[in-house]
Formats: C-alpha cells, sequence, structure tokens
C-alpha cells in the first residue's frame, strides 16, 4: 500500500539519514528535514484525521502553521504527549509516535462518521437549538456532547520538561525570515542597530528559498541563490540574533511581544533530559519591522476538503523542499497565476500534472505560456463543482462558469486525480500587526485587508504589507526602510528584478454550483466543519455582525482560528448581505497566533515556585512540632499543632482550653506591623481611625478601627504610642500591604502637609503572644528585669526592655481576653525568644495553638475578624462598635458616609451572637438565617460568618450578620440546611467574660 | 504591557504600578457640611472616558510615589505623566 513518492534529492532533506517514526502505530521513514506531513506524504499517506462535526475523513491541507486538518496526538499516554500539534510543523526525529486524533475506533473506520450522514440534522447552531430544552436536561446532554466531540488528550502526568521565561530587549525586531525579513534584517543590523530576526521554521529564507524557477530573478541570479547570499552575509553581524523555530505568539502595545522558541521539540526524547524545552520569549523592541509573510486561500466550492486536497501552494512546497510529489495525478484549481508557479515546480521535478483549471476566462501571462509549452491541459473559465473519493479525492468534475460568475453553465467534464491544489490568492498574514492595535483598510483590487493605521513604532514589509510578486517587494522595500529606519541608503536601491506573475485574480468567494447550496458542502473553516451553506443560515435567521456569525456558526474558532478561512467568511457574509467588504470589518485576531503550551506559560513558576509563601522566623519550630499550616494572604501560618494523631477539632478544642486555663502561645509575626513618625503622626491617626489618638500617653495601646471613605470598616488593629512623635501600627495579616499603601496615599495626595513617615516593619520584627493566667509568670521569668505588676505595666501599656542583651518591646494587649503579653524582637531572635517562653512555660503547660485556636478565643470575645465577620458591607455601627467611632472629630476617613441614608437603616444586616438550641449542634459558616418559611420567596435575613463548639463554654457559638438584628436580641431564627433546619437565638455577640475580668486575672 | 515614565524614577514597565483611578478628585475639606448627593458625587461619581482619560498612578514596585498619568484610554498610549500637586497639562 505504500509507495514511496519522494522525487528528487532536495537540499533542504538530508536523505543518508533515514529517521523512522511511527503514525498510528505503524513504523514509516522519513529523513532529516522531513516534517511529520512531509514524511506521511513521501509514503502517500494523506488521511491523517477526521474533522471535528462530521468526523469527515480530513488530509495535509497546507506545509505551515496555519493548517487546519492534520493535527495529531505526539507520543500518546507518555508524560510527553501533547494534543492538536500540526503535523506540518513537527520536525520528525527518530522514536516520534503519533497518532490521529477525534477518531473512533480507527482514523479509517470512524463510528462519527455517522454524522456525516445525519450532516442534514446538523446545521450551525444545531447544539444551541436543540439542547435547550428542557433546561435541566443540558447536563446531561453535555456529557455525551462532550464524550463524541474534543480534538486530543491533555496529558495526565506530570510535564516532565524544564521551560523558561527570558527578556529580550532589541532596537530592532523583525518578525518573519522571508526575503522581506531577511533584507529589514540586513539593512538594521548594518546600521547598527540591535536587532533580533525570528522566523518559525527550521530555515531562514521562507518561501523564496526554495524558488527555483527561472522565471523569479534578481541581479540575473535565480531568487534563492541572490537570497542565500543575503543570508551568508547576515550570519556575520555580531549585533544581529537570529533565532528560528520562534514563533509571535502576541504583539501587545508599546511593542513588547511574546514570542515561543522551540529548543528541543525536534531531537528525540532520550536527549531532551535536563534540557528546556521551550522558552518564552519576553520582547522589548523600540521598533518592530513584520514581515509575516500571507496565507494562500482555499478555494470554497463542494466537497472541497477531501484527504488529497491541499494548497496549490503547499504542493509546491512539498516538492521543492521537501522532494515529495502530494500524488501521481495531479489537478490544480485556481483563480490567479499563483497555480502555474506550482505547476512549473512540479514539471521541473517530472511530477506529472493532469490538467489546470482556472476559473479566469481570459488570461496571458508567461508563466501560463510556459505551462502550455509543457503540454499541460489548461481549462479557462471553469471551475470545480463537484470532487469525488472518500478516504482521498480520486476525481473531479468541472464546468464553465458563466461570465457573471453567478452560475455554471455547459456540460461536466470529469477528470480524475489524487492530488488537487487549490489556490484563491493570498491573504496577508496581518494577525500580529492587529493584536498590536493597527487598523487595517480593505484593498478593493484583489480583496485583501492591509495595514493602513499602526499604533506604535512598527512597520510592515512584504506579503504581509500586500506586496504579493517579487518585484513589488524589492521595489518598495528601500523605501519602507529607509524611511523606517532613519537611514540615507540600503543595499537594495537599484535591484533589477525580472518576475513572471500577472496579479489578474477573479475572486469569486464561494464558486458557483449545478446543485442547490442545501446539498453541497462547501467548506469555510475545515477544522470545525462550517459551511459557506452554515454562514447563510445564520444570515437569514438574522446574524449581521461578523462576530456573531462566528460564534453562531463556529467559524475561525479552531486551534487554527480561522487562518485559512475567515476570508471567504467575510466575503460571503457581505456577498449574501449586500454589505462591502471594507464596511464589514474583520473579527478581531486574538494570541497567540499558534497555540503555546502552559509549560511555556508558567515557565519555571512550578511546583514550589508556583507561589511564593512567606515563612515567620518561627516557621521551622512550628515544622518541627508538626504544626499542619494555613495560607493567609502570602503567609504559611501554623493552623493546629495536632497530637498523637488528634483530628483538627480535637486539637483546637485542646488548644483552647489550655490558653484560658494556664497558657497558650502564638506566633503572630506575620501581623502588619507599620512604624508611624512625624510630628503630625498623632493627627495622622486622628484622620484615619475612627477613635481619637491626641490624648494616648507615650507608652499605651489603643485598638483602632478603619474605614474607607464609603464608611466601611477596611482594618483594625493595635498602635502603640513609642514616644511623642512616633507610634507602631499592627494591621491583619492579610491587609497589611493594602493599608499601608492607603495611608501613603492619602499622605501623599490628600494631606501633603502632614509631616509624617511610614515605614513597613512587618519582617523585621518576629511577634510571640502569651496568654492565660498564667502569662505573666511565663513571660516574667523569661524577662526577669521588668516590673510585671499591674500598676507598672497595666493592661494596654508597653514597655522596650532586654531578654539578655536583646532588645526587645512588649504589649500587653489581648485578642483572647486573657492576661497577655505580645513580646517583639528583632526578627532573627524570634525563634530563641519563642523557645525561652516554651521552657519557661513548661510547669504551666504552655501550649502552642495555632489560627484556629485565635479565631475561637477571640469569637468567644466576639472580636471581629475582618474579613470574616465583615465583607466590605460592614460599618462599625453595623458590627455594634459605635463605641469606637468618636463623636468628636471634625472629620475621619469614611465619617461623612456613616450618616448617608442608606448606612443609617435600621434594617442593615448587623453583627450578633447566635446559640443553638441543642449546644452541641455546630452551624456551617456561610449559612443563610431565615425566619418564616411560609412565605416564598424564604426571605433571606444574613448569613453565619463565624461558627465553633466552645469547649469554655461547654457550648456551640456563633457570629452572624443578620437584618436588624441589634433588636432582635432573644428572637427565635432558623438556619435551613439541606436536611434538617437548626433553631437558633440571637444572642450578644459577647459570650464569655463580659465584664473583662479575665484581662486581669 | 506599557512603558510608564515615572517623574521619579525614569521608564518602568507597567508591572511595576498600580493604577489609583481618575485623578484631580479634591476629598471635600469639610465633608460634614455636604449633602448626602454632594458627598456620593465625590465618593461614587467617575468618569468612564474612551480618549484622554487624567488617571492616577502609584510606582508600587519602586519609589511608591503617586503622580498622574494623561492616557487615550483607546490606544493606551500615555501622552504626559506629572507630579501631585502639578497642574494638568493643556494641551
Amino acid at each position: 500500500m505504500t509507495k514511496n513518492l519522494r522525487v528528487k534529492t532536495s537540499k533542504f532533506v538530508d536523505e543518508t539519514y533515514k529517521i523512522s517514526f511511527k503514525f498510528n502505530g505503524t513504523t514509516y521513514y522519513g529523513y532529516k528535514g522531513d516534517t511529520l506531513a512531509s514524511a506521511l506524504l513521501a509514503n502517500n499517506i494523506h488521511l491523517v484525521g477526521r474533522s471535528f462535526k462530521y468526523h469527515r475523513p480530513r488530509g495535509i491541507m497546507t506545509a505551515g502553521s496555519e493548517e487546519p486538518n492534520a493535527i495529531v496526538q505526539l507520543h500518546k499516554n507518555s508524560p510527553r504527549t501533547e494534543p492538536n500539534v500540526r503535523a506540518t510543523e513537527v520536525e520528525i526525529y527518530e522514536g516520534l509516535e503519533a497518532s490521529s486524533q477525534n477518531c473512533w475506533p480507527s482514523v479509517n473506520f470512524d463510528i462519527g462518521g455517522i454524522n456525516n450522514i445525519l450532516s442534514p440534522l446538523l446545521p450551525a447552531g444545531f447544539y444551541y437549538k436543540t439542547f435547550m430544552w428542557p433546561a435541566s436536561f443540558w447536563e446531561k446532554y453535555e456529557y455525551f456532547i462532550r464524550k463524541s466531540a474534543g480534538l486530543g488528550k491533555s496529558p495526565t502526568m506530570p510535564d516532565p520538561d524544564i521551560y523558561e521565561h527570558k527578556y529580550i530587549h532589541c532596537d530592532v525586531l523583525v518578525i518573519g525570515a522571508g526575503i522581506s525579513g531577511i533584507m529589514a534584517a540586513k539593512t538594521a543590523a548594518q546600521n547598527g542597530f540591535k536587532t533580533l530576526l525570528v522566523d518559525e521554521k527550521p530555515y531562514l529564507g521562507g518561501s523564496t528559498i526554495y524558488q527555483n524557477s527561472e522565471h523569479f530573478k534578481i541581479n540575473n541570479q535565480i531568487s534563492s541563490s541572490w537570497l542565500e547570499k543575503e543570508i551568508s552575509e547576515i550570519k556575520k553581524f555580531e549585533n544581529l540574533e537570529i533565532k528560528t523555530r520562534t514563533s509571535v505568539a502576541a504583539f501587545h502595545g508599546y511593542n513588547f511581544l511574546l514570542a515561543r522558541e522551540n529548543l528541543t521539540d525536534h531531537i528525540p526524547l532520550e536527549q531532551r533530559n535536563n534540557k528546556t524545552r521551550q522558552r518564552l520569549l519576553k520582547i522589548r523592541a523600540k521598533k518592530v519591522i513584520t514581515a509575516t509573510g500571507s496565507l494562500e486561500r482555499p478555494l470554497v466550492f463542494d466537497n472541497n476538503d477531501r484527504p488529497g486536497i491541499l494548497l496549490s501552494s503547499a504542493v509546491e512546497k512539498y516538492a521543492n523542499l521537501f522532494g515529495v510529489a502530494c500524488g501521481e495525478k495531479n489537478v490544480l484549481f485556481t483563480n490567479n497565476d499563483s497555480a502555474y508557479e506550482t505547476a512549473i515546480s512540479l514539471h521541473q521535478k517530472g511530477i506529472n500534472i493532469e490538467a489546470i483549471i482556472d476559473n479566469r476566462e481570459e488570461i496571458d501571462s508567461k508563466l501560463i505560456k510556459e505551462t502550455e509549452k509543457n503540454n499541460i491541459k489548461i481549462y479557462k473559465g471553469y471551475t470545480i463543482v463537484n470532487t469525488y473519493g472518500y478516504k482521498r479525492i480520486n476525481k473531479v468534475s468541472i464546468m464553465q462558469i458563466s461570465k457573471d460568475g453567478q452560475k455554471v453553465v455547459g456540460s461536466k467534464i470529469s477528470i480524475t486525480c489524487d492530488c488537487l491544489g487549490i489556490s484563491g490568492g493570498w491573504t496577508p498574514a496581518v494577525h500580529l500587526f492587529t493584536q498590536s492595535g493597527g487598523k487595517l483598510k480593505f484593498r478593493d483590487e484583489d480583496q485583501v485587508f492591509i495595514p493602513n493605521i499602526y499604533s506604535s513604532d512598527q512597520i510592515s514589509v512584504g506579503s504581509c504589507n500586500g506586496d504579493f510578486t517579487l518585484d513589488e517587494i524589492l521595489s518598495n522595500i528601500p523605501n519602507i526602510l529607509r524611511n523606517f529606519l532613519k537611514v540615507k541608503k540600503t543595499d537594495y536601491e537599484n535591484l533589477e528584478v525580472y518576475s513572471s506573475f500577472n496579479k489578474s485574480k477573479r475572486n469569486i468567494w464561494l464558486l458557483p454550483s449545478d446543485k442547490v447550496i442545501g446539498k453541497t458542502k462547501p467548506f469555510v473553516d475545515y477544522q470545525n466543519d462550517a459551511t459557506a451553506k452554515d454562514i447563510k443560515l445564520a444570515l437569514r435567521e438574522g446574524f449581521r455582525s461578523i462576530e456573531h456569525v462566528k460564534r453562531y456558526t463556529t467559524t475561525g474558532m479552531g486551534t487554527d482560528q480561522g487562518k485559512l478561512g475567515n476570508m471567504h467568511a467575510l466575503g460571503i457574509i457581505s456577498e449574501t448581505a449586500g454589505s462591502k467588504m471594507g464596511e464589514l470589518g474583520t473579527t478581531t485576531f486574538r494570541p497567540p497566533y499558534t497555540p503555546l503550551t502552559f509549560g511555556t506559560i508558567v515557565g519555571r513558576n512550578v511546583g514550589e515556585y508556583f507561589d511564593i509563601f512567606r515563612k515567620t522566623p518561627i516557621h521551622s519550630w512550628h515544622v518541627k512540632n508538626k504544626a499542619e499550616f494555613e495560607n493567609v494572604g502570602q503567609w504559611k501560618r501554623a493552623w493546629y499543632y495536632p497530637k498523637n494523631g488528634e483530628t483538627m477539632h480535637e486539637a483546637v478544642q485542646r488548644e483552647s482550653k489550655a490558653a484560658r486555663d494556664s497558657a497558650g502561645i502564638l506566633d503572630a509575626s506575620t501581623l502588619g506591623k507599620i512604624d508611624i513618625q512625624g510630628t503630625d503622626a498623632s493627627e495622622f491617626l486622628n484622620r484615619v481611625y475612627t477613635n481619637a489618638w491626641s490624648k494616648l500617653a507615650i507608652g499605651k495601646c489603643r485598638y483602632g478601627l478603619m474605614l474607607n471613605e464609603d464608611g466601611m470598616v477596611y482594618d483594625d488593629g493595635v498602635t502603640t504610642r513609642l514616644g511623642e512623635n512616633h507610634y507602631i501600627m499592627t494591621t491583619t495579616t492579610g491587609g497589611a500591604a493594602t493599608v499601608l499603601g492607603k495611608l501613603e496615599d492619602y499622605l501623599q495626595t490628600e494631606w501633603p502637609e502632614l509631616d509624617v513617615y511610614l515605614t513597613s516593619v512587618t519582617d523585621h520584627y518576629a511577634t510571640v503572644s502569651v496568654c492565660g493566667p498564667n502569662s505573666k509568670k511565663i513571660v516574667s521569668q523569661v524577662i526577669p528585669d521588668l516590673d510585671f505588676s499591674d500598676e507598672n505595666f497595666p493592661h494596654m501599656s508597653f514597655k522596650n526592655t532586654k531578654i539578655d542583651k536583646i532588645k526587645c518591646r512588649v504589649m500587653r494587649i489581648s485578642f483572647t481576653g486573657e492576661h497577655s503579653y505580645e513580646i517583639n524582637v528583632q526578627a532573627n531572635y524570634g525563634k530563641s525568644v519563642w523557645e525561652k517562653c516554651m521552657e519557661a512555660g513548661k510547669d504551666f503547660n504552655i501550649t502552642p495553638y495555632g489560627t484556629e485556636t485565635m479565631h475561637l478565643l477571640r469569637a468567644e470575645k466576639g472580636f471581629i475578624i475582618v474579613g470574616q465577620d465583615t465583607d466590605a458591607t460592614m460599618t462599625p455601627i453595623d458590627l455594634q462598635m459605635d463605641w469606637i467611632v468618636s463623636k468628636k472629630k471634625y472629620d475621619f476617613i469614611g465619617k461623612r458616609s456613616l450618616y448617608r441614608s442608606d448606612t443609617i437603616r435600621e434594617d442593615r444586616k448587623q453583627l450578633v451572637g447566635l446559640l443553638t438550641e441543642n449546644p452541641d449542634e455546630v452551624l456551617e459558616e456561610g449559612a443563610q438565617i431565615v425566619a418564616d418559611f411560609k412565605k416564598t420567596p424564604v426571605e433571606m435575613l444574613g448569613h453565619v460568618t463565624s461558627s465553633y463548639y466552645s469547649p469554655n463554654l461547654k457550648k456551640s457559638i456563633a457570629l452572624g450578620v443578620v437584618r436588624g438584628g441589634k433588636n432582635m436580641i432573644g428572637q427565635k431564627l432558623i438556619i435551613p440546611m439541606e436536611n434538617k433546619q437548626i433553631n437558633v437565638t440571637v444572642a450578644d455577640p459577647v459570650f464569655l467574660d463580659k465584664e473583662n475580668k479575665r484581662l486581669n486575672a | 504591557m506599557f512603558l510608564i515614565e515615572c517623574p521619579y524614577c525614569g521608564e518602568r514597565e507597567q508591572s511595576e504600578f498600580k493604577a489609583g483611578g481618575e485623578a484631580h478628585i479634591i476629598r471635600p475639606k469639610q465633608p460634614t457640611e455636604l449633602s448626602d448627593d454632594q458627598w456620593a458625587e465625590y465618593l461614587f461619581m467617575r468618569k468612564n472616558i474612551k480618549g484622554m482619560q487624567f488617571e492616577r498612578w502609584v510606582h508600587t514596585h519602586g519609589c511608591r510615589k503617586w503622580f498622574n498619568v494623561v492616557r487615550d484610554t483607546s490606544n493606551d498610549i500615555i501622552k504626559a505623566v506629572y507630579k501631585m500637586g502639578e497642574k494638568p497639562p493643556t494641551k
């Protein structure tokens, strides 16, 4: 069954270097330099996959990154497996394994092929229309749809490869190393610009480099020979870096571009270990020259998707670059001169051409004459009306087109073939240009969009700028480069160019057929199986915007992003709707130009480097003592310390009890700490906190509540006056950075007259908090020189002291309601102070506790946690914290908002305590609170914000926000759960020690 | 990603900065004397311009200074950068 279609040695393929690879389990051979596509074609294999919706057999269509059909899975069931890879871009290597996708059980017999027969039942929007009713059934439908659809399989094992990111700064970036890109890069480099030239292919020179025809000459040399010399010259520049296998994925504003450099995808798997696979280049270029070339357009006619149908330029490339014939009986179908270049190339290589079908009637160019001279039959003014052959094209039937291009006339002629090359002219690759914010204009004469208005310092050159012929490119480039790079002269001022290409073209977006459109399948988007018929249906159903038609028909939404078909979709819409092409606009081209792997995007940020986390100076002690950790902001905080296989609940109950019965110790180093100094420090605090600060004595501490300008609670914490003009503020752990930012904002923008300096010292201090009735005994052992009497060191005060020679600040403040001390020392002494406290506390059963116990202890006291009991809709009044809002102060942040009509409403959600009827029943945080079930819809009054079982009170306690809750103390409410209703009573939020006796115990 | 000319540090990448919304909204000196509507005007009302927008930025991962930027929101081109307290450019 396999034939060798290798026709002639090509200098780009090394026939002395044979490579074996597997496709769908069978071993084949190719040569070094082959792509998977060229190697398969050399083995006479066209059928590589099934289409997405109808499961129609599909073959290789192109020879580049625009490939819609030949997408394969590499190395199935291996950690290196990759789905949706274009066979046209995979360079073969020893051991390569590729398989077809979207087919079961095999590409040759695919059960989904039934969809092709059912296709009259599967029009555009079929899924939208059919599976909408009843709405609740969608989940069931979805399961089956997902099973039968889908492209490749994503890997399930960890990726063994290494990826990295790299920044590159250059003066000039040239994208694309075709003839235009080479000329641009050389000119830039010659003039001293630090230049970077990138191309997605492994070789330089674009399509000119394999142009081997007497019909295209530069300075009397065949264009490829001329270009080879240029390439050898640019390699000598030290200020020019060349990167092949590098595809620009995104072109953002300010000339910021992302490119993917492939480093190991072309070498055997066993050689890839410990090498970087792909690199994401983050490029900042002062100037960008886009030379991305153009893509050949297919032609839209009935059954234009069979295996064996390729773009004419791809047939030429396979012959010239890889020395591979795509068939033994070739037919070409065109509306312009490009196919004749292909014909001449094939003829030179001895590849048979059955016929050329040209939809133009009156044509006469040097290329055509040359073709006719070679006795190749040309059907002028004809179109293909149908093709035949299920898994490989075997025949085309053609008819004459009427003068107006609207219908076919005359009788049908059949031509047998095994390969059909089609050419519908060229589309400039403007994707990157539009991504950068550039605006296109439509050129009516050849129906193309070309760059018009640039958004940054960049230029497009060559065929991506609409210059398709060699003479146009070469005559325009010197002028463009001189102006853009502001240089006097280029090497290309007076080139002699000989090009036989004639620009005439007969553009018909949807070719006429002898059948009604409903009976045909003229594919526009091959990958998503969208036909011209679907587009017309969408228009009939009232869709007008191109963006809507795209989404309804899924045209252009495959992994190829409609590189081939989008122009035809636009053309058919404008013809059907009777609007002008240029006015219709295009759909938005979004990055990436070709798909990126997740590996490239994340680079080295994997595993423990995925997200940074902060550790306190005491972290290693917590680890050693088997703490479980909780993420708070970016911190890892000790959550609880399970002992002897305790559950979290058991550990927390033990820790909480110990803290109230004797002593507990907490690592509070993560709290934000801001050092505030300056002659206006007191005034500043007056303005940012709700309560008054001017009268706070030196050496005293005060709890403060900070609001947003809208009156909602933003942060809280204790601030200590260290000196006349010196305070240390503590913030919540998660709020530290934003609080500092907010304070700086007000200082710099609203109150620049205040003499205040803010410094974040969170990382500079470690904080050890010892609480409980025995805390004084413990801390006074650690700091024997300090007088711990209530007279000398009362609650809410602070002392500067020393532990041995280590300076420390000790605050007597409490978040648990217990008598407690917070010892602040320079961070690197944190662990030793912690250990000293542990040692001193041995006799008192000092118990380390984590954040969970801390939350429980403070909830017993009804202390709020900003962000847990508040959610940016709670004012201090809502929290029943009226006591902290100064009535005397003229102004503070958020004051005015506290008596807006909305914030003074009595029925706002307010913080209350909740007690369950059954004291052992612990509520779920987040559970809804209601009063009445009878009235539907059931009115939601609020939700539970904090809930615990208190071992000290021996009952369940909870905090919650309830509409109008302040006046509901004693009232019964209901918490509806999935299987039950829990009765609760609204209570005061302070559950334990209302008189604060324990603070001085 | 834009490049922003910090008036204190020079040109840096956007990722070093944070945007702070519309510029030249001055906090009222006597909020208590304002009606609810007047206070709401200060608190909530912001323009959403397509075109030249005056906005605040802060060099968070740099000098931490706030400054003003004139940016064309349709193409992100920054027309001017000036310090807090300075008059906005008239043209």
